[in-house]
This record gives C-alpha cells, structure tokens and sequence, in this order.
C-alpha cells in the first residue's frame, strides 16, 4: 500500500509530436530582442518591471524624506509630494506587481509548469511585451513633460484629477490616462495567451486539478485582469474625452478660481464605481499569483504536500469570483445609501473565509514538516505574516462603522502597504530566489540572500506597523505636512522620523539584492537542473536554462500531482511529476 | 508548435453528455474544450473581455442619461429622415442596422463554404461581408455628418443634456471602429483564401505557423459579435 504513489496513473505513452511550428529565431534580433519566446519575453517583463519599480522605490524615498522631516527637503514642495504619492502608487500597483507577476512570471512559469513548448500565440506575446514597453516609456516621459506628472493620486478621482489646482493638469493626466489605456491594450495580448495556454495547451496527464497552485493563482488572475481592466479602460477614455474634448461623464458643474466651467452634469461617483469595478479585482490580481507562488514555496521548502489542495484550488477560485462583487466597500465615505454598504461590508467579510482558508492550509502544510529555512522560504514565511497582519486590518475596514473614522488616515495606508505592497513583494523575492537558478543555471548567493530578507522583512515591519498607531490617532494621508494640531502628538513626529530612515534603509539593502543578482549571475554556484529537488515540471527540463522549445523531442508526461514529497515508502523525499509510476506499485494499482 | 492531440488516444471519443460531459472534459487532461482549437478559444475569451468593455460603455451611459437633471434628446427625432417628403423616424439606423444582421448572413455563408474548401465562394462572400461592413461605416460616417452640421458635439448639443453627443460619438465611435478593423482582417483573410494559403499550407509571415479554413469561423465569431452589440447599442441609445 504504502508504495503507490499518491495519485498516480498507469502508464502512458509520450505524447508524439510529429511537427513543432515554433518560430525558430534567424539572427540575433529575433533571439534575444524582438523574441517570440515566452521565457526571453518573461525576462523583458520582468527587466522593465524592476526598471520602472526602482523609480517607484526612489519616490518613495522622497515621500518619506518629506514625511520624517518636514521643512527639510526644499526640493520637495507640496505639488511634487502629490506627484511622487501618485506616481509610486501606480507604478507599484501596475506597471511593477501586475506586469511582473502576469507578464514575467506568468509567462516564464506557465508553459514550463503546464509542459508546453511555448505560449500559445508567440508572436501576439511578444507584442505583448513591447505595447507594455510602450506604456511604461509613456508613463517615464511625464517626469519630463512641462508640469510634471499628474498628482492627483493613484485612484485619479474626478473632478480635481483634470482641474488646474491638481498639478500635471497639462500633459500628466493626459499621458497618464494615455499609459494605462496601452497597458490595458498589452496586458490582454498577454493575457488570452497565459489563459488558453492553460486551458489548452497542457502536455499528457496534466489535468488542471494536477497543477501547481503557482499556475492556478496566475490563471485565475488573468482571467479576473481581463474581466476588470476593460471597466478601467472605459473610465480611462472617458476621463481623456473630458479632459481633451471638454466632454462631462465625470464633471459635474463648477467654479473655479471664480470662474463657471463649461462642465456640468457629469457624475463623478460613476468614476469611482468605475475605476473600483476595477481596483479592487485588482488587488487579488496581485495577490493570486502570490498566493499560489508561495503555496509552492512552502510546499517545496517544507518537503512536505500542501495541505488541502483541492480547498487551495477552489479558494483560489472563490476569491477571485467574490472580488467582482465588493468594490463599493473602497467608496463608504462617497455618500451611497446605507444598505448599500451593508451590501458591500457583507461581501467583504465572506471574501475573508477562502483567504482565511488559504493561510490555515499553508499552516498546516508548514506543520510538521521538514522545514528547510532556505531564502525562498524565508520570504514565504515572511510573507504569511505581513498577509496575516494586513489581512486582519483588512476586515475593520471592510465595516463600515469602523471605516468611516479610518477612512483616508494612515491606517489604510498601512492596510494596503501590509496586504498588497509588502507581502506580494516578499513572494516576488522569494520567487526571485526560487527560479533564479532555474533562469540562470546558478544559485544566487545565500548569505546576502539571508542579509537581504532579515533587513527588507524586518524593515518593512517597522515602517508599515507604526502607521496603524498614527492612523488610530487620526493622521491623514496624503498630506504633505501634517503641522500642528491638537491630535498631532510627539510621537506622531519621532515615528515618522523612524519610519522615514528605516525606509532609506530597507531602500538600500535592496542594491545587496541587485548586486546579488548581478555577482551570481557570473559567479555563483552552478546549480544543476533541480537544485531544491521541487517534483513541478519547470525542473524536469532537459537543459537548464530551459532551451528553445523548452523539453527536447518529446513533451512530458505527468504521473501525478506537482506535491509527491515526503511520500512514505519513496526512495528519494520528492517525486517529480513526471515519473511514472514502480511496475510493482501499478500492478498493485491497477485492478 | 503544433498543437497537442484534439482527442487523446486510449480513451473512448464517446462522451458523456450534458453536466456529466462538461465535468469530465474540464478534469481530463491537455485541453478543457475537447476538439476546439487554441485561435477558436482565444477569440471567444478576448470576447468576453470586450463585452466588459461595451458593457462599461453602456452601462456608464445609462447612468448619465439616467441621473441627468436636463431634458434627453428624443433619438427618434433626432435620427429622423426627410425622404421624398415624408418624414420617417429612426429610418437610416433601420437600415444601417438591416445592413449589419445582413452582413452576419453572408458572413455565416462563407464560413459554411470554407468548412467546404471552396475557395472562391468562401473569398467572394467575405468580401461581400467586408462590402456591407464598409457600407455600415459609411452610413455612420453620413449620420456623424448630418448631426455635426446640426450642431451636436461632444461637449453640447441644441436639444438637451450635453451627455448625448458624449454618449454617441464615444459608444459608435468605439463600434464603428470595430466595424472598421473587421472590414480590414475580412479583407486581408479573403485574399489568403483567395490565394489558396489554407490549401497549400502557406506560412505566416510573423508567425511562421500554418493557417486552415477555421479561420474564417474565428473571424466570423468577431463578426457576429460585433453585430451582437449593435443590437445591444440599438435598443438602449436608440429605442430607449
């Protein structure tokens, strides 16, 4: 009994592939530029995402230069803090964490995990890519444009996002808008690729109840991401015909500096339905992908099955269907009618059960298991804790009573930075870490790795924690200077010193982790085909790093789950997914 | 690369139908949709991503012409024809309208004669698809004209709240450009019919990947689409 192997099946043929119509690259150009391959375009995504990313972190940094000492900076003004606010919250939310979890790890991952020897439409994939280059190169530009960039925060709420007392009123907004309609344009050239690829393009014995949950969470992202940014893309266009044509959707009737606009009639809260239709899918965009990454992580580190899968699969699912219906709960100050909001609070809190599901099963699947305090793992760790925290702050805002006082202090931005900033970043480093020897053929170094983790984990604990204590207090976000006010105690100002140079320092431990991959790039360890000895079919590959078309003459076949470790009776602690089943424990299975 | 199996062997091709089928099909391996190939797949999901967006466009529309405080332009007037002296509401959406269902027959037509490998006829009724598409633009472009000339833009409009011009140019804007991208591939997809690409195994010329006939079904999908939510934009701007 013990030597059958969990779930596997009898015995079949390779799957015969007589003709391979990949694009196979003629030069230079083709091969590592305009390349169709999934894995060369994964590694551009993820280049360009890091790229824009860094610039992100820098504003950061002068936000909580401002924020820590105020008056000090004087190249700060007002204007560019309610630039640099937007801009990091963009870029972070989707020009870095959207693209480098769909674009890059989606298109680096699916087709390896799913035993495919390319995405589905190579060519579409690639364009893929350079419409999202095109974004961000539009996005980069408004830094230069006369004006700057728009500032009227992430969520570019009208009216004042198109007025003149919000700076970037000339050019900013205008390519802002301009920005994300091209992403939206790219992301789903990506997007019905990453879908069918899974959907149709496994390798034998790969049904969609043996994937890895990494897979599971990209898909269903994917498939919420192409549900909800079309509800972005018609606010977007909307908001540029109001801005360029003089249109009122959004505008509704207004003076300003005395004078009456042209506009009026428009709603400005058909914007925010709008724009939260498709901001709040999207914090599960982000977040899936890490939910399945880090199921992965774990299960691997812990050489131990995760525990539940069928409940991860169908949590997975069940959130990513629950998020379409819980936006108006970003909206309880708009002044919409109370039930309403209980409408929305209810939703809210039931989304928490899968999630709350989810955690417990990484728990259990931690429990007892071999835990192999690796950098990967560590992140994974890491991540669970900053879920848990910014997770559970999650559901006080999720009521009502208790977001109306919250609503616009530090607390939810510490909520958000906890929930969707922190704790996917630690699954993409930890990601980084897991696959980077899969990408390079070479582990990356441990002990900065480990140096890495301890400052950027520890760190971002300590600049997000304290928030909640200001928020609690009443501080409001977004302001460039909070002065003097009766609820402004002392130690609002101490905090934000600290958390200011905690900031500078976690910014900069992030070179450590640059250079790491850099140096090991050169001059790390070879890693051999398999180096944490995962069962998935990424590692299964004849060549490390994978080669064009991925598996050699024939595509895998897979036996069983992606979660065969530890298996009692076993002779190694893993099974990879495409062993077949011992004759003697088939001739046992078999009836 | 070529695709993996449509129907796996060792495995009886007899399927269980209704619940039970789609049950099995959705927990068995290599592909979800048994027999349904990767481009057909595609094209019905990038479909149901574009019904969001026209869902988003009508859907904010609605709620501008519902919550305005200004009276509505009645579209029947607005939309109205003087033709040989009678004066006949809604008269060229009618037939711009009767144009594009039509359009979806002869569309249907050329997917059936391509199914058959009849190049000629499979070519000549894209075409005509392609012609009625066209004609369908241009009949757009005649009432943007006549409603220009009249005084409606985006911003404002003689009769009533300035949402209306906004809502139309931006709603048959958008379809019209999808007409327009439709008469485009029908156009470019008919002359590899023509060519006889899908009978000699032709490679494309980015893809390096060999097309077939079921390509003129994929196009037809986006047709008929594309004439769905015409349907859709016919009731709610214009009979409303």
């Amino acid at each position: 009994m013990v030597d059958v192997p969990y779930e596997a099946t009898v015995d079949v043929p390779p799957a015969e592939v007589p003709e391979v119509e990949l694009y196979h690259p003629k030069s230079w150009w083709t091969q590592y530029v305009f390349s169709q391959d999934a894995k060369v375009i994964a590694i551009q995504y993820s280049l360009t995402a890091t790229a824009i990313g860094l610039v992100a972190l820098v504003l950061s940094w002068m936000m909580r230069l401002q924020l820590g000492f105020p008056g000090t900076f004087s190249f700060i003004d007002a204007s560019q803090y309610l630039q640099f606010i937007t801009m990091h919250g963009m870029i972070m939310v989707i020009y870095l964490l959207t693209a480098l979890f769909l674009g890059g790890f989606g298109n680096y991952l699916i087709p390896l995990m799913v035993g495919a020897r390319d995405m589905v439409f190579p060519y579409v994939n690639m364009l893929s890519y350079w419409v999202y280059l095109l974004a961000v190169i539009v996005l980069a530009s408004t830094f230069f444009v006369p004006g700057g960039p728009t500032g009227a925060g992430w969520t570019l709420y009208p009216p004042q996002a198109i007025l003149s007392g919000t700076p970037g009123q000339d050019w900013g907004i205008i390519l802002m808008l301009s920005s994300l309609i091209l992403f939206i344009i790219g992301f789903t050239m990506g997007g019905l690729n990453y879908v069918v690829t899974v959907l149709q393009a496994r390798t034998r014995g790969m049904t969609l109840m043996r994937l890895p949950l990494t897979v599971w969470g990209i898909f269903t992202a994917t498939i919420m991401a192409l549900l909800a940014f079309p509800a972005l893309f018609v606010a977007s266009v909307m908001m540029l015909f109001d801005r360029l044509l003089g249109t009122s959707f959004f505008m509704p009737a207004l003076v300003e500096m005395g004078q009456q606009m042209k506009y009026g009639g428009g709603s400005p809260i058909l914007f925010q339905h709008l724009f939260w239709f498709f901001g709040h899918p999207e914090v599960y965009i982000v977040a899936l992908p890490a939910f399945g990454i880090v199921s992965d992580l774990i299960s691997t580190h812990a050489r131990k099955n995760i525990f539940g899968y069928r409940m991860m699969v169908w949590a997975i699912v069940a959130i990513g269907a629950l998020s379409f219906i819980v936006w108006a709960h970003h909206m309880y100050v708009s002044g919409m009618h109370p039930t309403f909001g209980f409408f929305f609070a209810t939703t809210t809190l039931i989304i928490a059960i899968p999630t709350a599901i989810k955690v417990y099963n990484w728990v259990l699947t931690l429990w007892r298991g071999d835990i192999h305090l690796t950098v990967p793992m560590l992140f994974a760790l890491g991540f669970i804790i900053t879920f848990v925290n910014g997770g559970l702050t999650g559901l006080f805002l999720g009521n009502v009573v208790v977001d109306v006082p919250l609503s616009d202090t530090m607390f939810v931005v510490a909520h958000f930075h906890m929930v969707m900033g922190v704790a996917p970043i630690m699954v993409v480093l930890g990601a980084i870490y897991h696959w980077y020897p899969k990408v390079t053929g070479r582990m990356l170094d441990d002990w900065m790795g480990k140096f890495h983790f301890w400052v950027t984990f520890l760190g971002a604990y300590l600049i997000f924690f304290p928030m909640h204590y200001l928020g609690l207090l009443g501080v409001p976000r977004r302001y460039h200077e909070i002065g003097e006010a009766a609820f402004i105690t002392p130690s609002v100002h101490t905090l934000n010193a600290f958390m200011s140079v905690v900031a500078l320092i976690v910014g900069l431990a992030q070179i450590v982790f640059l250079f790491n991959l850099v140096w090991s790039y050169f001059k790390g360890r070879p890693s051999g085909g398999n180096p944490w000895r995962a069962t998935t079919l990424e590692w299964q590959t004849p060549e490390t790093p994978p080669g064009h078309g991925n598996w050699g003459k024939e595509l895998p076949v897979v036996y069983r789950w992606a979660y065969d470790y530890s298996v009692p009776g076993a002779k190694e602690d893993f099974i990879p997914q495409n062993q077949p089943p011992a004759r003697r424990a088939l001739q046992g299975a078999t009836p | 690369m070529a695709e993996t199996a449509l129907t796996t062997p060792g495995q009886s091709p007899a399927r269980a139908a209704g619940l039970k089928g789609v049950a099995a099909d959705w927990s068995s391996d290599q592909r979800a949709f048994k027999n349904v190939s990767w481009g057909k797949a595609m094209m019905w999901i990038f479909l149901l991503s574009d019904t969001f967006i026209f869902s988003c466009f009508l859907l904010s529309y609605m709620t501008a012409r519902m919550s305005t405080t200004v009276p509505w332009p009645n579209p029947s007037e607005v939309f109205a024809l003087e033709i040989a002296g009678h004066h006949i509401p809604l008269i060229l959406i009618a037939i711009m309208t009767f144009i594009l269902i039509s359009s979806s027959g002869t569309m249907a037509m050329a997917v059936n004669f391509g199914y058959r490998r009849d190049r000629v006829k499979t070519a000549v009724l894209m075409l005509v698809t392609a012609a009625l598409g066209a004609t369908f633009v241009g009949m757009q472009a005649f009432e943007w004209t006549k409603l220009i000339m009249e005084g409606v833009r985006p911003w404002e409009n003689p009769w009533g709240a300035a949402q209306f011009g906004s809502s139309f140019f931006m709603i048959t804007g958008f379809h019209g450009t999808h007409v327009t991208f439709g008469v485009i591939f029908l156009i470019a997809i008919a002359r590899k019919v023509w060519r006889g690409d899908f009978d000699h195994g032709r490679r494309g010329f980015f893809t390096s990947r060999r097309g077939n006939y079921e390509i003129v079904e994929i196009m037809g999908l986006y047709w008929h689409f594309v004439d769905l939510v015409w349907v859709f934009i016919f009731a709610f701007f214009y009979l409303w």
